[in-house]
């Protein structure tokens, strides 16, 4: 739809579409409907307000009962999160997300092309052992990676979450990828084959075009997997390799309580996937069923 | 799709056939090796290390007393009280969070099905929830929401009692006083955007010319949602419900920032009991037991969670 030439189709079809919607596509909600639609939203999304709204409060108009919600704002908590060294906790985090979501796109990709495209003889097989991989419960493998990882001294190295985020987050990526190269057509492989094009041609020119959306919401996933990921961040690092929840808990015990500052801390490791969601919400209910849902 | 790998029928002579298959077999089979290899190292190994740990009395403060016990720890792992209690906790939480969320999701996904003023921007507002840092989230319930002196709750509470004239609201100590309502609140809050997002396109796929003809045919707006809005919704609920157990059953950043587990053992579930024999009581066979049971556990539920995702499957499949 970016390509110049098929933006004014495209423009028609969508005005065409929303046409058929307001005749009685979707039908509508009454107001009464509405107002509890609304009621609910606001209900659910009142504590994000209030998380990011107390972020931006000194700690005498945080910590108040009744609450003061239209205290003077300020950017001092953000400021003190800074001074106070928020950042390596956010680089160590950002690293084990970045790097670990790269491996599994290049360990998923291959994986997901020789399930779609050229199928291998019982793909549906290898697919439900990478999926039956997602069940076993992380908490029956920490004490076995704990004892292997304080064996090789890679205790408190971010190399080793790193290596773990890749496997927890390899078995969707497999699934969403295979379903996103399922949609290739099979009719232009072929035609593509029959041609004589190699395989670099027929990967570049039919399958990344198709495929490219669904690397991207693969990709999003992964990372808000990763970059959420406490348990084995609080067990297996200690000072050097500590991500950002490990940093949250870390700083209420040996702080006492900021209620402001604690949230702006929550707010500002909540941001990147916060913003990353919000960007791509229809790519996110994909990702998350496995792919099995459209 | 299946069909891809039946041999061709007009096939050549088996002597001149048989090797370069074999190549275009391992040619297919092999990008598909890196990731099976480094999943098996990862996750199967130390799988079969819990098993071999599980058979040792193994507690890291004494040291030179490991020794082989057989099964005697799995023994330990079904008369032990707390772990009994933590198995009940952990089945409680896990059903409460997911079917609450469940039916809020569904209300959620019927109210926007529907077009509203500003239903783009409540869809947006709606999956916050999800998306904030589940650590964050606890940290936010327990400190900026439950807190009984300075706590949203109490606090508007507060506000409530001094509108009508009260001088003061009660000072109620929400995750003393109801620990288990208190975690499952926050996770509630947590999982219902996702099953929101999953029944929302579930119903987004409903044909429309079904829904059409029951209307021209007189259904009632119940008799519709019954008959034909609920089964259509059916997989996508097995769905949500069996994702969500699969994550819920391993919760364990709400319970270790809200409660501890605590009050006493009353928010203590599997994975934090697990947690805290490895690391507070230093009982690593213990531990390791109690981890297979739990994979047991699991096992049951992901056969159920298999069967519905292969029903899915296959639908696309054969589609």
């Amino acid at each position: 739809m970016t390509h110049a030439a098929v933006t004014a189709p495209g423009a028609k079809l969508r005005k065409l579409v929303r046409r058929r919607d307001d005749q009685g596509g979707a039908p509508r909600l009454s107001p009464a409907w509405t107002f509890v639609a609304w009621l609910a939203t606001l209900a659910f999304f009142a504590p994000v307000a209030w998380m990011v709204l107390t972020s931006f409060h000194q700690e005498a108009d945080a910590a108040t009962n009744p609450p003061t919600p239209f205290a003077a704002l300020t950017l001092d908590q953000y400021e003190l999160l800074f001074s106070r060294d928020i950042t390596p906790f956010l680089l160590n985090s950002a690293m084990a997300s970045v790097i670990s979501t790269l491996l599994v796109l290049a360990l998923a990709v291959p994986t997901a092309y020789a399930l779609s495209i050229k199928p291998v003889e019982k793909w549906t097989d290898v697919m439900f052992f990478f999926l039956s991989t997602k069940f076993l419960p992380a908490i029956a493998a920490l004490l076995p990676v704990y004892l292997i990882v304080k064996d090789a001294g890679m205790l408190d190295n971010v190399w080793t979450l790193i290596v773990l985020y890749t496997a927890m987050n390899l078995p969707i990526a497999v699934w969403m990828m295979r379903s996103f190269l399922a949609e290739v057509p099979k009719e232009i492989l072929e035609a593509a084959e029959v041609d004589g094009a190699n395989l670099p041609t027929v990967l570049l020119r039919i399958v990344a075009p198709v495929a490219m959306p669904g690397l991207a919401a693969t990709s999003l996933i992964c990372f808000i997997f990763s970059w959420n990921e406490f348990m084995f961040a609080v067990n297996l690092t200690a000072t050097k390799a500590s991500t950002a929840p490990v940093f949250l808990v870390g700083f209420i015990t040996s702080e006492g309580l900021f209620l402001a500052r604690l949230c702006a801390a929550a707010t500002l490791v909540s941001l990147p996937v916060l913003i990353a969601g919000f960007a791509a919400q229809d790519k996110l209910v994909r990702g998350l069923s496995l792919g099995a849902v459209k | 799709m299946t069909t891809l790998t039946a041999p061709p029928k007009t096939a050549p002579p088996p002597s001149r056939r048989r090797a370069p298959a074999q190549v275009s077999k391992w040619k297919r089979r092999f990008p598909l090796l890196p990731a099976l290899v480094f999943t098996i190292v990862v996750t199967q190994l130390p799988f079969v290390a819990t098993l071999v740990i599980s058979t040792f009395r193994w507690n890291i403060l004494k040291p030179g007393e490991r020794q082989f016990v057989g099964l005697s720890n799995f023994t330990f792992v079904f008369t032990d009280e707390r772990l009994r209690t933590a198995v009940l906790n952990t089945i409680v939480l896990t059903a409460s969070v997911v079917l609450i969320s469940v039916v809020l999701g569904l209300g959620l996904a019927m109210l926007l099905d529907r077009r509203f003023v500003g239903r783009g921007l409540a869809r947006t507002l709606l999956i916050a929830p999800f998306l904030v840092m589940p650590v964050a989230a606890a940290l936010l319930w327990k400190h900026a929401i439950y807190n009984p002196d300075y706590g949203l709750l109490n606090g508007t509470l507060n506000a409530v009692y001094r509108l009508f004239g009260a001088d003061n609201g009660p000072t109620i100590d929400w995750v003393s006083s109801y620990p288990m309502p208190g975690v499952v609140v926050s996770l509630v809050w947590q999982w219902t955007p996702f099953m929101m997002l999953i029944l929302l396109a579930g119903l987004q796929a409903q044909p429309g010319d079904v829904l059409e003809a029951a209307r021209v045919d007189g259904a009632s707006a119940i008799a519709t949602f019954r008959h034909i809005t609920l089964p259509h919704l059916r997989q996508y609920i097995e769905l949500g419900v069996l994702l969500g157990t699969i994550y819920v059953v391993q919760t364990f950043d709400a319970v270790y920032t809200i409660t501890q587990g605590g009050p006493g053992s009353q928010t203590t579930n599997l994975p934090y009991e697990i947690y805290l024999t490895m690391f507070r009581k230093f009982e690593y066979g213990e531990a390791a037991a109690a981890g297979v049971v739990v994979v047991l556990g699991s096992i049951v539920i992901a056969t159920f969670a298999l069967r519905t995702i292969a029903s899915l499957f296959r639908e696309e499949v054969s589609r």
